[in-house]
């Protein structure tokens, strides 16, 4: 059982075999994870760098617990701002690392396309771990495999992302993922922060959370930037709360009960009240083990094909 | 130099001949036009068997880069870029350093473009609307035209002010020159990549909305409409929106103008879908109905010319990250190729048609004078064969830069030599 | 091809009786002990040795099972990637006499793999090792405690484990390649 790339950039055209390969594949991680000595060696030998071009604290963190519990060597580079304001390029920061022998790079960068970009200019395996707006297929990922633990398959769940759909790489990687596996996916937001067309990825899109929770099973809340408030895409987070936070209030008028997921860090009370974000239907610290899980399934997949 | 033009069509939409003729050149100068010359062993007989020979192409929107950018494109590089191309003239946009805002800037690029290629290429400068293109007061126009400036265009920005473009139709129209805008509504696209649409929303890159550009269009034509003795061309168009636009203001009979490069017809926003630089100008590339817009126009006569808007960019600028190359492809030396192989192959223009898009209707945009091939004139000739298969390969380029989306692409119909000044290049 | 049938069924359930009786008196009872089967037919081999001890002991024996594929020292590179399984050992190997099952010995490998992992889980008082066949062409240090048949083989010759819970049928057979030498 083999990827069918050398890379993971994205969701976006991945084969159903190739989710459901890593998916079965981070189940059997999750009994690592049980054990006390939480740490396995097919990865022994390997050098895996980790360049975050962009501030993530947990992303980060949980890809180097996946990596270093695979035994692999680590190397974290991680710089405030982005690599453009900076006097060294991209390629050039890469081609350099490379020449240290490595085998492995995850990115997290701004900028759309960065991680295929990096694939093309270095000849180790790239692992896209947030690329500005376009994927986070690890967090996609992640998510199906926490819903897949709860609901036993993902064909025809009704899943909801709701909030910053225009700006969010969770959103994309989320609706490649879910529509390949057969999920039926929504979206929902403000006009202004729903990108153009996207009904033709095979979404439909509200502007009601209150017609939202009639009818899904999940609700998938993204987090909301100040920023976009200043760029003028909403008026105010007061005005956004009360209209597409999650609350208690609005969920309880579901005629089932829905199960709530957020990438993290929660603005709490903002898009997701507390109170919800701790109740029982909650996957959102599932979503967090899953988390390495699933890394250490994609990087041992990649790792072991070289 | 003797030169026997022999066995070719000549197609000529000046004197609006479409004939087989042999034309003999000496010193430059055309001295025989006639079904068939004498052969002699003196002349250098140049086999132009299902070849054409047409008055001498012109790009009326190229970036040299000379003076400021030299390590993108020089004026020399350039011109050999634009022969290598088949064009025997071109005009060059503003956004230098200096920019082309005072007339010492115009004489200089003039005088560079005369030494260079032989002379081969004439150089025509179009100089900024605006000083320093920043869109607050006028350059000095009068200056500028007498100097040989031919337009003025403010290119890679808009004029965005209202006020401002009202004076510059104002103000260039009593040289007769006209205003070339880069039509680009600047708040609604100042964070854009791309086209804004369904390939955007897929890629998660912010757009560029194609109304950005048809209401600069529009405004400006309401301008157009208050000062109606103004000239107004509007720069690399690239939407069935704008299209219909300048359609309806030519129908009503305002004096304006546009053009279309290759890219524009013939390649979609899907192509952007590999995160390649190449694929990133300004306007974005559109949508396949867009591309049929563009050919519609170019049919019935909507889009006047087919420029190249040749932006070369060296590869550290453009092998980044999407977001922070620059916009710009070259197209010096793809767009005849292009053309024939999107526009007359598909029979979407006539040769005729395709000619005078590339020739005539420019320098009548720019009041040029026209080419005539006649006897006693002196040769400004483009060689065509519409049959020649190829594949562009960009380490050929004679341009500096290989910016370009169409490394591999193969084209039917190239543009195989040149003729100006007294100079006679082939085209490899 | 030629097969000839070494085990048959019969044969087959003999030799787990005399292997469960072997593993009781060795240990004097089954006090303390547990057995772990390497996947797939060490696994199902497990199960019938720990049946058969309960039924000899009257007593529940811990049974687990181990999947040694993230120990493998072939993994990287192979064309053909084995799906990684979970290991499903749900008590604490630490203090315990661990059977460790396997259907081949064969060159001692797989036994590395499987004791890397064990040990990466827990810390047991003693791990013995117990194989239906063993055909020699060791290439580590390995040694079985419990050996249901020893078959000398060439390496021409290749030893097929069919059991009624996959393959409908408990029977060994040797198998003589066509290929000039099997791959170890």
């Amino acid at each position: 059982m083999k990827l069918r790339g050398r890379h993971l950039l994205g969701l976006d055209g991945m084969s159903r075999e190739d989710i459901s390969l890593i998916l079965d594949t981070a189940v059997s991680f999750k009994e690592v994870l049980e054990r006390p000595i939480k740490k396995v060696p097919p990865l022994q030998g390997k050098t895996i760098v980790n360049l975050f071009f962009e501030a993530s604290t947990r992303t980060r963190i949980s890809f180097e617990l996946a990596e270093r519990r695979l035994s692999a060597d680590v190397v974290t580079f991680s710089t405030a701002g982005s690599s453009v304001s900076k006097g060294e390029t991209l390629k050039d920061t890469a081609r350099n690392i490379e020449a240290m022998k490595i085998d492995m790079v995850v990115i997290r960068h701004s900028a759309p396309g960065a991680a295929h970009f990096l694939s093309r200019v270095v000849k180790a395996n790239v692992i896209n771990a947030g690329d500005g707006g376009h994927e986070h297929p690890t967090q996609a990922l992640l998510d199906m495999l926490t819903l897949r633990e709860k609901y036993a398959t993902l064909e025809k769940l009704k899943v909801c992302i709701v909030g910053d759909i225009a700006h969010s790489r969770v959103a994309r990687s989320n609706i490649y993922g879910l529509k390949t596996m057969g999920a039926e996916v929504s979206v929902c937001g403000p006009a202004t922060l729903i990108p153009r067309d996207i009904e033709r990825l095979g979404v439909r899109v509200f502007h009601r959370l209150e017609e939202v929770v009639k009818e899904v099973d999940v609700i998938n809340v993204l987090r909301i930037q100040l920023e976009r408030q200043e760029s003028g895409l909403f008026p105010s987070l007061r005005e956004y709360h009360r209209y597409f936070g999650v609350t208690k209030e609005k969920v309880a008028k579901a005629p089932k009960p829905i199960t709530i997921m957020h990438p993290g860090p929660i603005n709490r009370d903002v898009e997701l009240s507390a109170d919800l974000a701790d109740s029982e239907h909650s996957v959102i610290l599932q979503q967090v083990t899953n988390g390495v899980a699933v890394r250490m399934a994609a990087l041992y997949l990649l790792g072991i094909s070289n | 130099m003797k030169l026997h033009l022999k066995g070719g069509r000549l197609v000529d939409p000046v004197s609006g001949r479409d004939e087989a003729l042999d034309v003999l050149i000496i010193d430059g100068r055309i001295e025989q036009l006639s079904k068939s010359i004498a052969a002699d062993k003196s002349i250098q007989v140049v086999d132009l068997k299902e070849k054409v020979i047409a008055p001498g192409f012109i790009d009326m929107h190229v970036h040299l880069r000379e003076p400021g950018f030299e390590h993108k494109e020089t004026i020399e590089t350039g011109c050999a870029s634009a022969a290598a191309g088949g064009f025997t003239a071109v005009c060059c946009m503003p956004n230098t350093n200096p920019v082309i805002d005072e007339e010492s800037v115009v004489r200089y690029i003039i005088g560079r473009g005369k030494q260079v290629c032989e002379g081969v290429v004439d150089v025509y400068p179009i100089a900024a609307a605006t000083k320093g293109r920043k869109g607050e007061q006028l350059a000095p126009m009068a200056e500028l035209a007498e100097a040989g400036a031919v337009g003025f265009s403010d290119d890679g920005s808009p004029i965005s002010s209202s006020e401002i473009m009202r004076r510059a139709f104002e103000y260039s129209s009593m040289y007769g020159r006209p205003v070339i805008q880069h039509a680009e509504e600047r708040t609604m696209t100042h964070v854009g990549l791309m086209n804004e649409g369904f390939v955007s929303t897929r890629l998660g890159m912010l757009g560029i909305p194609r109304v950005a550009e048809e209401i600069m269009v529009q405004r400006d034509l309401a301008l157009l409409r208050y000062i109606p003795h103004a000239r107004y061309h509007v720069a690399h168009i690239s939407t069935r929106g704008t299209l219909e636009c300048v359609r309806a203001a030519r129908t009503e009979g305002l004096q304006v103008t546009c053009e279309v490069t290759p890219h524009h017809f013939t390649l979609t926003d899907e192509v952007v879908s590999g995160f390649d630089t190449n694929t990133k100008m300004n306007p974005p590339l559109r949508t396949q109905d867009d591309i049929v817009a563009m050919k519609e126009g170019l049919r019935d006569g909507t889009i006047d010319a087919i420029v190249t808007d040749h932006a070369p960019h060296t590869v550290d600028e453009k092998e980044v990250e999407y977001p922070a190359a620059p916009f710009g492809i070259v197209g010096l030396e793809t767009a005849v190729g292009l053309a024939f192989s999107e526009l007359v192959e598909t029979r979407y223009l006539s040769l005729f048609r395709l000619i005078e898009k590339l020739s005539t209707n420019p320098r009548k945009i720019l009041s040029l004078p026209q080419i005539n091939i006649q006897e006693g004139e002196l040769a400004n000739i483009t060689l065509l064969d519409p049959s020649f298969e190829w594949q562009v390969d960009t380490s050929s380029f004679k341009s500096k830069s290989k910016n370009s989306p169409f490394h591999g692409r193969r084209l039917k119909g190239k543009a195989v030599g040149v003729l100006n000044n007294g100079k006679f290049l082939l085209c490899e | 091809m030629k097969k000839t049938k070494i085990i048959d069924a019969a044969g087959f359930q003999r030799t787990i009786n005399r292997l469960a009786h072997e593993i009781v008196e060795k240990g004097k009872g089954a006090e303390n002990l547990a057995v772990i089967g390497i996947r797939t037919r060490g696994d199902y081999l497990a199960r019938r040795i720990a049946a058969k001890i309960e039924e000899i002991e009257k007593k529940p024996i811990p049974m687990g099972t181990l999947d040694i594929t993230l120990y493998r020292d072939d993994l990287r590179g192979r064309l053909d990637q084995p799906q990684l399984q979970s290991t499903q050992i749900l008590f604490d190997i630490t203090g315990k006499t661990l059977v460790l099952i396997d259907d081949v010995l064969f060159t001692g490998r797989t036994i590395r793999a499987a004791l890397n992992a064990l040990m990466d889980i827990g810390r047991p008082a003693e791990i013995q090792l117990l194989v239906l066949v063993d055909r020699g062409h060791r290439e580590l240090p390995i040694k079985a405690d419990f050996v249901g048949k020893n078959v000398p083989t060439s390496m021409k010759q290749k030893i097929d484990v069919l059991m009624n819970e996959v393959d409908g049928e408990d029977a060994v057979f040797l198998v003589e390649s066509e290929e000039t030498e099997i791959k170890r």
